[in-house]
């Protein structure tokens, strides 16, 4: 289609606080203790493999299921198993959690070595034992994502760079850091399944990132680097395969309906570093920001690290924290203590002074019309609130609530400070509930 | 170990704009009109609008108390409604009539709705409609200003918009109402600077237009509504054999399109209900003037459009992005 006849999806512009920008990461010590939660990405939870007082190594196996739609869990540390016990993930989800006691040694599990691949099966066999999830926040089992039902359809490879939400900077440390790395990855995607384009988008607020990997791919025949406008949603799944290929994910598709799989750059430049070496997922690069924190850093954390040592390995709290975020502002969930570990689709911790929480009290909504032109994907979240209040499951249904990604976009414009988007994941739930029976 | 941290969801980051900074905005927009009435219709013009503001602040504040509901003054939407209701009247309106008039517009057409963003119609629209059926004598009493050697003399008599009415039905054929000067009508570039008769906030184009462009700049109100509102007007009295220029500069047209036709509670929320609404309410007001027996037709024709948005907003949703027909 030419382009000017395209449609442009909106979004909002949100204050890019990408201070971490030019943070190298680093390596953190060791913790005393951490906690590997048996979920950690979407689908069902992992039953314990390890008793009280075991001795795990690092990247030995502690988790798994039978399910089809979970990843397995494997130790971070090498240290005694504390204690099973039952754990609450922040968004109230009850699953169990292996403490490990560390002893500092980082012994290497023995079945941790690369793994012999030559073909598609033991590609998919590889990634499924790697643990690997999509790191973009999601966490999405890759090995699912990889395979899927009709693997012919699928021609093109998307690589999800952008990074749109504020603060977080660990996909562009990955693109300076391990841009080779990342286009090992790709490789190994692109030929076991078989796909003819690759497209790696990037917010052109990362012109390095950018050139970096315009340089890097050049050669690479259907390659490209999609510079994308800066302009929040951008990362967000379809808006990223319609910016880059122009192809639209319908409603109750997956991507790969739309012959497209979409990968995080984090996830890709995994690929490559688990096939030279075997280790599976046990570390994770993670942003830690914010106005409470006294050394903003890009850190590599062992996974089920808690949030109180990674701060302190960041020199502490530099004002006292009233609001801690896992993940970006925009999307991220609030933890109500920083007990809680780091695990595998986190890319940040942030941590708020008083100063910064800005709660004010909704007002009525004044039908101004913001959240419809805010929104990515064209719905009206005014209406939607409307019905929901109503509980009318056909106005909902109408209004295409489903399709809702909780994007944020609608809150963040509210003149009335109306929490659209958590009226829309209501909504969405309620919906479910009323139309299974 | 940190305790008493916020929990809510997400976002955790809000654009600054709120209600009270929007009609704010809007607010500061007004003003320079109000500045240019008062020099233009003398001291009354500046007095009426007070005490409009003053009233329906009160009248809003003491209706909250009344009925024990949350205090909204701080939103400063009833200040917008003072504003735009004394820019609907002609200076010389008595004091109490103006009263009754924002007591109609914030606890009738307002408060007993369910405040803002409940209301059905504009509430300073829906107001003038009440004054002009009730107190027909006192709403037309204009102030007819002349600017002469730098000063500004002021006689009672018709604004431009009656003159051409009334000349209408006695002209032979309509080319004199298109090119020739009508008696009554001043010339254009007296008219850009509200130097004619008429309601005291009406009259000044160039600093409404100020303020139009800029409550668009600053992304408070879409262009769509006043640019096709105005634009249907111009078109349609072309089409009918007036001189469109006069149309749009003689009356409340550019008043009502930037400020009363964009009210966000009234007027439709999609891009194609706006075209829509602004096209009705280009063609209601033509109609009236030239057809009807009223001489202005801006607040009918918002009222009227006021009132079927619900309809337009139902007809006119959006269709979401990769939605499939059920």
């Amino acid at each position: 289609m030419s382009s000017f006849l395209k449609k442009t999806l909106s979004g909002i512009k949100v204050a890019h606080h990408k201070n971490t920008k030019d943070c190298e990461t680093v390596v953190m010590p060791i913790p005393q203790k951490v906690s590997l939660p048996m979920l950690q990405h979407m689908g069902a939870p992992c039953e314990p493999l390890v008793k009280v007082n075991d001795t795990v190594c690092v990247g030995q196996l502690i988790g798994s299921s039978d399910k089809f739609m979970s990843a397995p869990i494997h130790s971070s540390v090498s240290g005694r198993v504390a204690a099973i016990e039952e754990f609450i993930n922040p968004l109230g989800v009850r699953t169990q959690s292996a403490v490990i006691e560390t002893d500092g040694e980082q012994r290497v599990d023995p079945s941790v070595k690369a793994p012999v691949v030559t073909n598609k099966e033991e590609f998919l066999a590889a990634i499924k034992a790697s643990g690997l999830i999509g790191l973009g926040g999601a966490g999405f089992p890759t090995h699912i994502k990889l395979n899927p039902p009709k693997p012919e359809q699928v021609d093109t490879l998307v690589i999800n760079g952008a990074e749109c939400e504020p603060y977080i900077t660990t996909d562009y440390r990955e693109f300076m850091e391990n841009g080779e790395e990342v286009l090992e990855g790709i490789g190994h995607v692109a030929r076991y399944l078989e796909l003819k384009y690759v497209k790696i988008g990037i917010e052109d607020n990362k012109p390095e990132a950018i050139a970096k990997m315009k340089e890097l791919c050049a050669g690479h025949e259907g390659y490209e680097v999609v510079a994308l406008k800066s302009s929040y949603p951008q990362g967000a799944e379809k808006v990223l395969v319609y910016e880059t290929t122009g192809r639209v994910i319908r409603e109750g598709q997956l991507p790969a309906d739309a012959g497209v799989i979409v990968m995080n750059v984090s996830s890709v430049g995994f690929v490559a570093r688990y096939l030279k070496t075997g280790m599976p997922l046990v570390t994770k690069r993670i942003t830690v920001d914010g106005t409470a924190v006294a050394e903003p850093k890009n850190v590599v954390v062992p996974v089920g690290t808690h949030i109180s040592d990674v701060m302190e390995f960041c020199g502490g709290y530099k004002k006292e924290p009233k609001l801690i975020l896992m993940g970006g502002p925009m999307t991220g969930i609030a933890v109500y203590d920083d007990a809680f570990p780091v695990i595998k689709n986190n890319n940040a911790i942030l941590a708020f002074d008083e100063e910064f929480i800005n709660i004010e009290p909704e007002t009525p909504c004044i039908r101004c019309g913001r959240c419809v032109q805010a929104c990515p994907f064209d719905l009206m979240p005014a209406a939607l609130e409307k019905a929901y209040k109503a509980k009318d499951v056909d106005a909902l249904k109408a209004l295409k609530v489903n399709l809702c990604m909780e994007c944020g976009c609608c809150s963040y414009v509210c003149p009335a400070k109306r929490n659209l988007a958590f009226t829309n994941r209501m909504a969405k739930k309620f919906l479910r509930e009323n139309t299974s029976k | 170990m940190s305790k008493n941290l916020w929990i809510a969801p997400a976002p955790h980051v809000k654009d600054k704009a709120s209600t009270g900074s929007i009609m704010l905005c809007v607010t500061a927009a007004l003003l320079p009109t109000l500045f240019a009435s008062t020099y233009i219709f003398g001291f009354r013009a500046l007095l009426l609008t007070l005490v409009c503001v003053a009233s329906c602040v009160i009248f809003e504040y003491l209706y909250r108390v009344l009925t024990k509901q949350s205090n909204t003054i701080l939103d400063f939407s009833a200040v917008v409604t003072g504003l735009l209701l004394a820019y609907n009247l002609p200076s010389t309106f008595p004091i109490w009539m103006a009263m009754i008039g924002c007591f109609v517009a914030i606890v009738v057409v307002k408060q007993l709705f369910g405040g803002i963003g409940q209301n059905f119609a504009n509430p300073a629209i829906a107001a003038r409609v009440v004054l002009l059926v009730s107190f027909s004598k006192d709403m037309a009493n204009f102030v007819i200003p002349t600017f002469k050697d730098g000063v500004i003399t002021r006689v009672v008599g018709a604004t431009p918009l009656a003159s051409i009415n009334a000349q209408m039905p006695t002209l032979a054929d309509h080319s004199e109402l298109m090119f020739g000067g009508v008696e009554g009508v001043p010339d254009i570039f007296m008219m850009l600077f509200g130097i004619r008769g008429g309601s005291l906030g009406e009259t000044c184009a160039i600093t409404l237009l100020i303020g139009g462009i800029y409550l668009i700049c600053k992304k408070i109100i879409s262009p769509i509504i006043p640019l096709t509102y105005i634009g249907t007007v111009f078109v349609l009295s072309w089409l009918l054999g007036v001189n469109p220029v006069q149309q749009v500069l003689a009356g409340g047209l550019i008043l009502g399109a930037f400020f009363m036709a964009t009210d966000y509670t009234t007027s439709p929320v999609t891009k194609k209900g706006k075209y829509i609404y602004a096209v009705g309410c280009g063609l209601l007001t033509v109609l009236i003037r030239l057809f009807g027996n009223y001489v202005e037709g801006v607040s009918f024709a918002i009222l009227l459009m006021n009132i079927v948005t619900p309809l337009i907003d139902r007809y006119t949703k959006t269709r979401p992005f990769g939605g499939i027909a059920k």
